[in-house]
């Protein structure tokens, strides 16, 4: 998995071409480390997140993922007023270090309380088929399979906290986040109900990462 | 009229009523109305498949593993597909959907005379003509069972529909209106960039994860080869404005389906299994299908589809394509 990681960030990087010589190189874990001294505190050293205070998991992102939502997050383009301060804080260099370092690492994080049998039979309905009739593809439609994320587009949703897969949801349907490529997510998560998003983040939250 | 002014208002005025909760979406699905008229089916879902009591669990079973079949046509990859794609990639929406080639058309329209290859087609037929073109394979045998199952699924998919009416609303992928500027590579390959690329790839040979492809390639040889009703320009712009990007039917404008429709068709892709000769000869032969295609004809200086190459498949026609002659001692 690394590997592959590194391949997309490394075609990522070449496909940027004549902004190449400007960019950061490419991200070291052992490095972020250090920075992630920063960050432990709310995702924990393994990037395992907090449920309760809607901390995010990041284990289970790409690195390439990560490093765009810090760069938005401290150009404002994104939204996130706990996460800003620390992210103005870093250097793009900085940024793709934590974000390798966290990608490569692998978090233990306890299983979810058993939701509503009903509540997920939705949210399996909408990860794994959608509901077409109301234009809304599968979750693993762009995800991937089991919604375990693609390349630096699509991040993984697969045992992120269903806190955070909630509140995300929420926030492009109600326009405070707006960071995805061609509105990809906002046209899906506005034609979502409150009970869709809560199903879908419940299920999501109770599938094994890898 | 006076009827037609009624339903208007009452429509109206519930939109009214429902105040905020029927706020204008940001990103509006933007498709064709139906017309007056037209047949309007309602496929059912899995869901109602599940709760079907008259049906035997025998042929659930059946239908539910032509519905898997549909979806993850992968599984058949090197027996009957020798391409990257699966029937959901251009039937969207488990082949339910208007404007997406919805497939239980097929099932109350055959057997029919189709232009395609100028004789009367069964269902069983009409499956082998995607397998032997948009799959760029080999069909399962008549009366296999994965034969079955896809019939099964598809005729699933019919119920309660009308046998033999052919104003059906969405059917096929609708068309689109030729723009006012002549359809263009250079432009289309700035919507393809700008909106495709990010799952297609900047390459157009799409995405797999962990060697499965998540999103299906354009052209090359993990696509549809040159037989396949995507290759008519037209096809892929009518495809394409009412179905992409995923989930945003009615994006692009009509120039920007069309460049982008052109853009795609302009590049190469596995042999026509109905290819003789050549291109030119084949296109000349196929001039009803062809005249929608850009094959045998020269794009960027070459000619298109003048190649050997079947792609992954082993060789060029799978002997079900064959002329009918409705001669009984050719069934011995």
């Amino acid at each position: 998995m690394p590997k592959f990681k590194l391949v997309i960030q490394t075609l990522a990087a070449l496909s940027l071409g004549a902004h190449a010589a400007t960019l950061p190189a490419a991200g070291d874990p052992e490095r972020g480390k250090q920075t992630a001294q920063v960050c432990l505190a709310c995702h924990g050293p393994d990037g395992a997140g907090m449920s309760a205070a809607n901390y995010p998991r990041l284990d289970i992102l790409d690195a390439g993922y990560m490093a765009k939502q810090l760069r938005d997050i401290k150009a404002g383009t994104r939204q996130a007023p706990i996460m800003q301060p620390f992210a103005a804080t870093l250097t793009d260099q900085q940024i793709e270090d934590v974000s390798a370092y966290y990608a490569s690492q692998s978090a233990t994080v306890p299983q979810p309380p058993e939701a509503d049998p009903e509540l997920m039979a939705l949210g399996r309905k909408l990860v794994y088929r959608g509901d077409w009739d109301r234009y809304i593809p599968s979750c693993n439609s762009c995800h991937g399979p089991e919604s375990r994320g693609v390349g630096s587009e699509f991040p993984a949703l697969a045992g992120q906290h269903a806190s955070y897969i909630e509140s995300q949801l929420r926030a492009w349907k109600d326009g405070t986040r707006h960071n995805d490529p061609l509105d990809l997510m906002l046209a899906i998560a506005e034609r979502m109900t409150d009970e869709d998003i809560k199903a879908a983040a419940a299920f999501l939250a109770a599938q094994p990462a890898e | 009229m006076s009827k037609t002014f009624f339903i208007h208002a009452t429509v109206a005025l519930s939109i009214l009523a429902g105040g905020t909760a029927l706020a204008e979406p940001k990103v509006p699905v933007r498709l064709p109305d139906f017309k007056l008229g037209q047949y309007v089916h309602k496929a059912p879902t899995l869901e109602e498949l599940e709760a079907d009591e008259s049906i035997h669990p025998e042929l659930r079973k059946v239908i539910l593993y032509g519905y898997d079949l549909f979806m993850n046509t992968q599984q058949l990859r090197g027996k009957y597909v020798f391409n990257e794609m699966n029937c959901r990639n251009c039937h969207l929406g488990e082949g339910r959907m208007p404007w997406s080639a919805p497939i239980w058309p097929a099932v109350t329209t055959l057997p029919n005379y189709r232009d395609k290859n100028w004789q009367v087609n069964s269902l069983e037929e009409r499956i082998a003509g995607c397998f032997s073109y948009s799959m760029n394979g080999k069909p399962p045998p008549y009366g296999s069972d994965t034969m079955l199952a896809l019939v099964a699924y598809h005729q699933w998919l019919a119920r309660s529909a009308p046998i033999y009416e052919s104003n059906i609303a969405g059917r096929g992928f609708g068309s689109v209106p030729k723009p006012a500027q002549e359809p263009d590579y250079k432009r289309g390959e700035q919507v393809f960039m700008a909106n495709c690329a990010i799952c297609h790839g900047a390459d157009g040979q799409g995405r797999r994860v962990n060697g499965v492809v998540q999103f299906p390639p354009l052209w090359g040889d993990g696509a549809y080869n040159w037989g396949a009703g995507m290759s008519r320009v037209d096809t892929a712009a009518a495809f394409i404005k009412h179905n992409m990007p995923l989930g945003q039917p009615g994006r692009l404008s009509d120039q920007e389906a069309w460049d982008v429709a052109y853009f795609i068709s302009a590049q190469e892709r596995p042999q026509d299994p109905r290819y003789e000769q050549n291109a030119e000869f084949t296109r000349e032969k196929y001039k009803n299908f062809h005249g929608r295609t850009l094959y045998g004809t020269e794009v960027n200086g070459r000619v298109l589809g003048e190649h050997a190459n079947t792609g992954e498949k082993p060789f060029l026609k799978p002997d079900v394509l064959r002329a009918r002659t409705f001669n009984l001692d050719d069934e011995s």
